[in-house]
């Protein structure tokens, strides 16, 4: 931020780091959830909501509600960190690995474009999103995730910035060139590691 | 809970950008050609940026994003945007 | 115009309006005048570099310039509000730019009638739009239709009041939402259909709408008028987001 005059007696409210080492360089312990929206919330119906592995996959494939629901399942707790500062610790979530859904398919390609209902969209390396890293996660502290906070289903990514765990998430979609979505054809990183501080553009 | 604004709430940061008041300016949504007054548009800001979208269909019209003392403006969403010369 | 610059206020005035609310008067003196309605950015720095940065809207009348006036209502988890409302005193030096906002106002030759609905702290604007109709002595027609959760919470309580006897054409309708005074005899619940019903312009007038404060509030006032027939056209809305009901 640019330079101001500093206000008499004025102080940040949220103290920055701890020392256990879990929270990332520039952020702060959250212990609400902010929402933060960029639109109206969705509210799609769970009867025409599905999820689908498109892209550079042999055969597109289509989860609906139920049929997602019946695939092998995973309880997680993760710490999240906001681009906007603040983390969150122990956040328990549960929903289906992406390792379980890319296993349905035959695919070729190096990056996925996660697309989500309001027309959200966030890249990612494909490898990032495998192998344990990434979750279609369905409930949040054991009820059903709301609306404000992506319900019925979001990505999970936790190992990057929160922005990249998409709310209303409805699908991936495998590319072989990166394409960068919503925040990151605008300013933000590109990969969003918050270890790396990895926040803006040229960071 | 929404946190819709309308489009004054975006008038800083477009006067940041533009240097002139762009709440009285009109822009055509490519998502349903309807045309709105920038002061009648549904306004998201969001902790990353703000979004301005089409007060009829909710197109993002407007997305402005602020990061290291830069302003990034994308207005695909704009098929035209009408401002008064004497603006 | 041209590009918004930080300009430097110095606190003159201040005044408590409600127990959660203040009054603010700066003495702005590279202040280009304003218009009732518009708003202004304040930032706060800290020693350790850290800004924050929030939206007030101007409370006093562009009549008053360069004396600038923001009504700060305080927010119990915010992180401006408290110290505007708590901490700044007289004397101190206040960072803001402005005037913002060219949609969201009201001058006198812009006539009426005037319909002003107000939920809470969304008074403020409309207080300005009524202090400049007051300042150019303007026999516009005009209703305000004012929403608090008590008596002890109407902001700029008393100056309504004066306003209202000692000049014509000018209405003050409130309503308070969670408590009433004894031998209350006015509104005693949130705003709907019915009471625009009853309290707005009729429709063939024409008038003029504008209506301030939480979300919610602001979006049942609108669709409401609308229904009545009001033309969506002449309705003009500042959300002031989701905070608190009225």
């Amino acid at each position: 931020m640019s330079e101001g005059f500093i206000s008499r007696g004025f102080r940040r409210r949220h103290q920055q780091g701890d020392e256990s080492g879990r929270i990332p360089p520039g952020q702060y312990l959250e212990r609400g959830f902010p929402v933060l929206s960029a639109g109206p919330t969705p509210h799609t119906p769970l009867a025409s909501w599905d999820f689908s592995l498109l892209g550079k996959v042999d055969q597109p494939k289509r989860w609906s509600w139920d049929e997602f629901r019946a695939l092998p399942r995973e309880k997680v707790t993760k710490d999240i960190h906001c681009v906007t500062k603040w983390s969150k610790l122990d956040t328990h979530w549960e929903g289906v690995s992406l390792d379980t859904l890319l296993a349905q398919v035959t695919y070729n390609a190096s990056y996925v474009v996660a697309f989500s209902d309001g027309g959200y969209t966030t890249n990612l390396p494909l490898d990032e999103v495998m192998e344990g890293q990434a979750w279609v996660v369905d409930t949040y502290e054991e009820k059903p995730l709301e609306p404000q906070h992506g319900g019925p289903a979001r990505l999970l990514v936790p190992h990057l910035y929160f922005w990249k765990s998409a709310k209303w998430v409805r699908g991936l979609r495998l590319v072989e060139k990166d394409e960068p979505g919503f925040w990151e054809s605008l300013g933000y990183h590109n990969h969003g590691d918050p270890w790396k501080e990895e926040r803006y553009w040229g960071d | 809970m929404e946190n819709k604004l309308d489009g004054n709430a975006a008038a800083g940061t477009l006067q940041e950008i533009f240097a002139f008041e762009m709440t009285l300016a009109q822009v055509t949504c490519v998502g349903c050609g309807d045309t709105s007054v920038i002061g009648a548009t549904a306004v998201y800001i969001h902790g990353m940026g703000t979004v301005v979208r089409c007060p009829f269909c909710d197109t993002v019209l407007i997305r402005v994003a602020r990061t290291k003392g830069r302003n990034f403006l994308d207005m695909r969403g704009v098929r035209v945007l009408q401002i008064s010369a004497e603006a | 115009m041209g590009r918004l610059s930080w300009q430097l206020g110095e606190v003159v005035t201040t005044r408590a309006e409600t127990a959660r609310t203040k009054s603010i008067t700066l003495a702005v003196p590279t202040w280009m005048g304003h218009q009732a309605g518009q708003h202004v950015d304040v930032r706060l720095t800290a020693e350790d570099g850290y800004q924050a940065e929030r939206s007030y809207s101007i409370a006093s009348p562009p009549e008053e310039a360069p004396h600038v006036t923001l009504t700060v209502e305080r927010l119990d988890d915010g992180e401006v509000s408290p110290y505007l409302v708590d901490e700044l005193h007289v004397g101190d030096k206040l960072e803001l730019r402005g005037p913002i906002g060219g949609y969201f106002v009201w001058e006198a030759r812009l006539g009426g009638p005037l319909l002003l609905v107000a939920g809470g702290s969304g008074i403020v604007p409309l207080m300005a739009m009524l202090r400049h109709r007051a300042a150019t002595s303007s026999t516009v027609a005009t209703r305000l239709l004012y929403s608090s959760r008590s008596f002890e919470d109407v902001i700029y309580r008393d100056e309504l009041d004066h306003l209202k006897s000692s000049s014509t054409m000018l209405e003050v309708v409130h309503t308070l939402t969670r408590v009433q005074p004894p031998g209350w005899t006015g509104y005693h619940r949130r705003v709907d259909s019915e009471m625009l019903k009853e309290v707005a312009w009729p429709v063939d007038q024409h008038a003029l709408a504008y209506v301030c404060g939480p979300t919610p509030f602001v979006e049942t006032v609108a669709a409401s008028l609308v229904s009545l027939g009001y033309d969506p056209g002449r309705i003009k809305t500042e959300r002031f987001g989701p905070t608190g009901e009225v």
